[in-house]
């Protein structure tokens, strides 16, 4: 293995003590670009088996307080040199962190990347083996999920965009290329040129940007669901502190998602309040149940909605299926009105059942409480929303990077057959979301935009 | 009807187009027996349709065939009426050969040269069976009833099987250029489990010289100095003809549209999928509609013919429509069509079952090579038969097959493409399919394969030693250009300036100043008097590699990433099904296509990194378990 990787190790839930994890041949150069010793110490001559104390800064400023573990090959968890660095918990500066540390050229962990190579270094039993590769396909589908979430962003949308101008540069430099006689417009250096340092100016503006969006704002991907009229607008305005839902006694009111970040104790939510599931007849009304059907898929939380007035019929039995297994507490909500509902059955599907009045706010410490054990009970893996966050961050850096040596080469005066090579390497570094090929897109774009052949 | 049984060979080989020649000549050259069918021998190396070689990225494929002792760049140098170098300007990476062809005179060399290759039968026969024994192919069977043994059996049918052919609403079961189809074959296929689909090209029409009038149209010529395609050509060669250019007006594209009806495919006759890249005019002008005109290359067919070619014109318009479009055009109005435009449709294979040295996985000793394959064109079918007679000749002798990887050269990524992805629709070369293309450049062919092919058997000493030669000299040049300083001198700064770039404040290398994009290697000549005498080529490349030296570099080091992984090798046994940890779309698309190594599977659609990881654990685990 030649590249270095990093990766938050530790679950990224609630306070204590987080650590990134870096492991490869480069660990020890990027750890001294990082983090400073209070002893003034040289961190890459430093021995296996030692710890140190200091400060992670970036650029001049510190980020937070550390202490340095260090491991030399062999002996360590990957066999690799390894570095860990232990800061103070907290999503927000574990992720700080991780981006200096991938700033000084490490590569992000892949899913179960660690385990991997622990593997590959023979560190590990044929059993425990067995179970990597079981871990790595289940991280992958989380980080499946997590990526299909990120591509609602306004971050997938705008590197989508930048992309998508790059392409257009690439394929008119393949049709000039590959269809010589063609009449295909000249290509100008200066059109060139301005469409690059768009794309510069674009990438750089998102990378500044990158922190202070609300955007990008982490936390547990909760869905509210439940049948129509229930109570989650109710809910998800309780915890929201505003009337952002409308509440109205209409079902089918909600017929769309509805996003809002809230606090909640020490777990920062991140919920959409849903349509309500039904069947219906009314279009929109369908896009929005289809909407809910995919935030429920998708969610990392969820909060399942059920009447406490009303007897469990056959959307709420199918609602119980979908999230058995599933990290999620049960709301029984309007327990102002008698009791229709066999709470038995639904304690038994789900362990997390909370009674409450949401209209008025009584049970709300209850579903704090349920909400913690839910996310305690380490089922929840929140490291792939964040993951993919961050992983957007680095293709953008790449980007950038490829941009400016495109813009740099074509200024310099280089073929643009040299040109091109740079800016097929920002097409693949924004197109790492989708897995799609450089290649193939410009292929494709070429045949879309271009009337060529013999 | 009764066997007959007329001998054995080690190899047979199927058509006798552009791949098939090729499949066979390696074959016969590596030693082994071998007999080549044709429907007929009058279509031997037929250009059915451009008659044309080399072009973008195709001119690659044509110097690395050269490179690797083929035949084709010796063929298109001795037949060659025409010859331009593309994309001059745009960068060494895409500088391309193309040069037009005699029609006739390359059929008639290419004719003689397998008629004059020793240990190579050619035959006039159709194949309509292949004998299958145990899942491995033991002979092919005539449609008179004779059987041939055979060890290795190559299937380059090009557009033969279950041919068709449609022009407006006719259609009629067809070979080109009115050749016998090859009707039966393809049951034969299925029959042995192969899956086959339908595909479909299209030619323009061949149209009288003496109706074409000239003074109306741009004249092309080609280039002053002529590089040939042999790295072996040492001779100078000469352009022989003129090409023109005409382009289509509103009134052409008028007529189309109000006939388009009457298009077989606009009338959804045709099922078969066509080539994105090679539309019709009907589908530029459906498809392009703000387009006022479109190009068309006005090209000879040969010295010993009046027929021209209209490059840019192929159709499958009915026959009035297409006198009348053809007159719409500007010196063109008199136009007498001697052949009409056509659309065939063929069957061909799935390449995906076919493994990276053309083997065909189910059946043993079956190679598929050329348009039955899935690809589109002379060049792209001449490589993969050059490398399917490779294969089957160097597995007859008991030896270990060739796989080009994608890194070695544009024939690697053709064929990589074809079975690791397969094809929606007739694959054609393209500069921007390469992901290496800085080092996979034509003028460097001879360094990347002539090493390979001398040491199959193809490449004979003398040119191998004049590859080492010439490496040797390009090699002394670039140290001789690290070492010698020049000062700031005005003889120097004013030969910079006069180049457009910065003169110099202190001494510098003379290699430095070459890597300056604006300073060739011929311009420093005045200031650099102790420079040797040395071959153009050798110029070219001490130029290209201190120019692009640090892409070089960096495409060399994405060649060493990919190469670990086309190092990992996966057994032939695994059974993908049952592998813990795999997603399902992952399991069945291993499965189904066997990718030979990591880096094979890794570029699988479908397969995910993740999936790489529990590939690469899996081999571990099996590797301990082993000891």
């Amino acid at each position: 293995m030649d590249t270095t990787i990093a990766a938050i190790a530790t679950p990224l839930a609630m306070g204590g003590v987080g650590m990134i994890r870096i492991s490869g041949p480069e660990s020890y150069e990027i750890a001294g670009k990082v983090f400073s010793p209070v002893s003034g110490k040289d961190v890459r001559q430093q021995k296996g088996y030692t710890a140190l104390f200091g400060h992670i800064h970036d650029r001049g400023r510190t980020v937070d307080e550390a202490v340095a573990l260090f491991f030399r090959a062999p002996h360590s968890y990957t066999g690799e040199d390894v570095v860990e660095l232990s800061c103070h918990g907290g999503v927000a500066v574990l992720r700080e962190v991780l981006r200096c540390v991938l700033d000084a050229g490490a590569v992000m962990a892949g899913p179960g990347e660690f385990s991997k190579r622990a593997v590959l270094g023979g560190k590990m039993t044929l059993t425990q083996a067995e179970g990597v590769m079981e871990l790595i396909s289940a991280k992958t589908r989380q980080g499946a999920a997590a990526a299909l979430s990120a591509m609602d962003g306004r971050l997938y949308r705008t590197t989508s965009a930048i992309k998508q101008s790059l392409l257009e540069v690439a394929a008119q430099m393949a049709a000039y290329v590959d269809y010589p006689d063609e009449d295909i417009p000249d290509l100008e250096g200066q059109v060139l040129g301005k469409t690059l340092a768009l794309a510069e100016d674009r990438l750089a503006a998102l990378l500044d940007s990158f922190d202070t969006g609300k955007m990008l704002q982490q936390g547990i991907e909760t869905a509210i669901v439940g049948r129509p009229n229930v109570g989650k607008s109710t809910l998800m305005n309780l915890l929201a502190g505003c009337d952002k839902s409308i509440v109205t006694q209409i079902p089918g009111t909600t017929r769309d998602v509805v996003e809002e970040v809230v606090e909640l104790g020490e777990v920062v939510l991140r919920l959409a309040d849903t349509a309500g599931l039904r069947e219906t007849d009314d279009p929109v009304e369908r896009i929005g149940v289809e909407r809910s059907v995919q935030k429920l898929d998708r969610a990392a939380l969820i909060l399942a909605l059920f009447d406490y007035s009303t007897p469990l019929a056959g959307e709420d039995w199918e609602l119980l299926e979908k999230i058995a297994g599933r990290p999620a507490v049960v709301v029984v909500n309007k327990t102002d009105l008698p009791c229709a509902i066999d709470l038995d059955e639904l304690r038994e599907k789900v362990p997390q059942v909370v009674l409450m009045q949401a209209s008025s706010g009584q049970g709300l410490e209850e579903l704090q409480q349920a909400i913690y054990t839910a996310t305690a009970l380490g089922h929840l893996d929140m490291d792939s929303g964040v993951l993919v966050g961050e992983r957007q961050r680095q293709s953008a850096v790449q980007a950038l990077a490829a941009v400016r040596g495109a813009r740099q080469a074509l200024q310099m005066g280089m073929t643009y057959d040299a040109v091109a090579v740079d800016i097929d390497a920002a097409v693949e570094a924004l197109s790492e979301l989708t897995g799609e090929s450089a290649s193939q897109q410009v292929i494709d774009t070429v045949f879309a935009n271009f009337c060529v052949g013999k | 009807m009764e066997t007959l049984h007329m001998g054995d060979y080690d190899v047979a080989v199927i058509g006798a187009g552009h791949a098939g020649v090729e499949a066979a000549l390696a074959a016969a050259r590596l030693g082994c027996s071998t007999v080549l069918f044709t429907i007929s021998l009058d279509f031997i190396a037929n250009m059915p349709c451009n008659p044309s070689i080399g072009g973008t990225a195709k001119g690659h494929l044509v110097r690395e065939i050269d490179a690797l002792g083929g035949q084709m760049g010796l063929a298109a140098d001795a037949t060659f009426l025409q010859s331009r170098m593309l994309n001059r300007g745009k960068g060494p990476a895409v500088h391309s050969l193309r040069v037009q062809s005699d029609r006739v005179a390359y059929h008639t060399y290419m004719k003689q040269v397998v008629e004059s290759q020793p240990g190579l039968e050619v035959k006039q026969a159709e194949i309509v069976d292949i004998v299958v024994q145990d899942h491995r192919v033991t002979g092919v069977v005539t449609k008179l009833g004779a059987v041939y043994g055979c060890k290795k059996a190559i299937i380059a049918s090009g557009t033969f099987l279950n041919a068709v052919v449609y022009v407006g609403d006719s259609a009629y079961r067809s070979g080109p250029d009115e050749s016998r189809g090859a009707d039966e074959l393809s049951a034969a296929l299925v029959r042995e489990g192969l899956v086959l689909r339908r595909f479909k090209t299209g030619t323009p029409a061949r149209v009288h010289r003496r109706s074409i009038d000239f003074s109306k149209l741009e004249p092309q010529d080609g280039d002053e100095q002529v590089v040939p395609f042999s790295f072996a050509c040492q001779r100078q060669l000469k352009n022989q003809v003129r090409c023109y250019v005409a382009y289509t007006n509103e009134r052409t594209h008028q007529l189309i549209r109000e006939n388009i009806h009457r298009s077989p495919l606009y009338g959804g006759k045709i099922e078969g999928i066509g080539p994105r890249y090679c539309p019709s005019i009907e589908d530029k002008v459906m498809r392009f509609a703000d387009k006022p005109r479109h190009q068309i290359f006005v090209e000879p067919c040969g010295l010993s013919t009046d027929e021209y070619y209209l490059q840019g014109m192929s159709s499958s318009l009915p026959v009035d429509v297409q006198l009348q479009m053809y007159r719409t055009i500007e010196g063109f109005e008199h136009i007498e069509i001697m052949r009409h435009a056509y659309a065939i449709e063929y069957d061909c294979v799935d390449p995906t079952q076919l493994d990276p040295t053309l083997a065909c996985k189910q059946i043993e000793g079956l190679y598929g090579a050329g348009q039955f394959n899935g690809s589109s064109g002379y060049e792209e079918a001449a490589a993969q038969g050059l490398v399917a007679g490779i294969n089957a000749a160097l597995t007859v002798k008991g030896k270990e097959p060739l796989v080009l990887d994608r890194s070695s050269s544009y024939i690697g990524t053709l064929i990589d493409d074809l079975v690791t992805k397969g094809v929606s629709d007739p694959y054609r070369m393209m500069t921007s399919r390469s992901e290496y293309r800085l080092i996979l450049r034509q003028d460097n062919a001879d360094s990347r394969l002539t090493p390979i092919g001398h040491e199959i058997g193809l490449i004979s000493e003398e040119r191998y030693a004049a590859l080492r030669e010439k490496e040797r000299m390009i090699a002394q040049e670039i140290a001789r250009l690290a070492a010698v300083s020049v000062g700031p001198t005005s003889a120097v700064n004013s030969l910079l300036e006069e180049l457009g770039t910065v003169p110099l404040t202190s001494g510098a290398k003379l290699a430095d100043l070459l890597r300056r994009p604006q300073v060739c290697y011929n311009a420093l000549a005045p200031i650099d008097p102790q420079r040797p005498p040395l071959p153009a080529a050798v110029r070219e490349q001490v130029e290209i590699t201190l120019k692009y030296e640090g892409y070089i570099r960096r495409q060399k080091q994405q060649v060493e990433q990919m190469q670990k992984l086309e190092k990992k090798l996966l057994p032939p046994d695994i059974d993908y099904t049952q592998m813990a940890g795999l997603r399902l779309e992952a399991r069945e698309k291993l499965q189904r296509i066997r990718p030979l190594n990591v880096g094979q599977a890794s570029r699988i659609s479908g397969v995910s990194p993740a999936d790489i990881s529990v590939l690469l654990i899996w081999m571990s685990q099996r590797a301990q378990g082993g000891e």
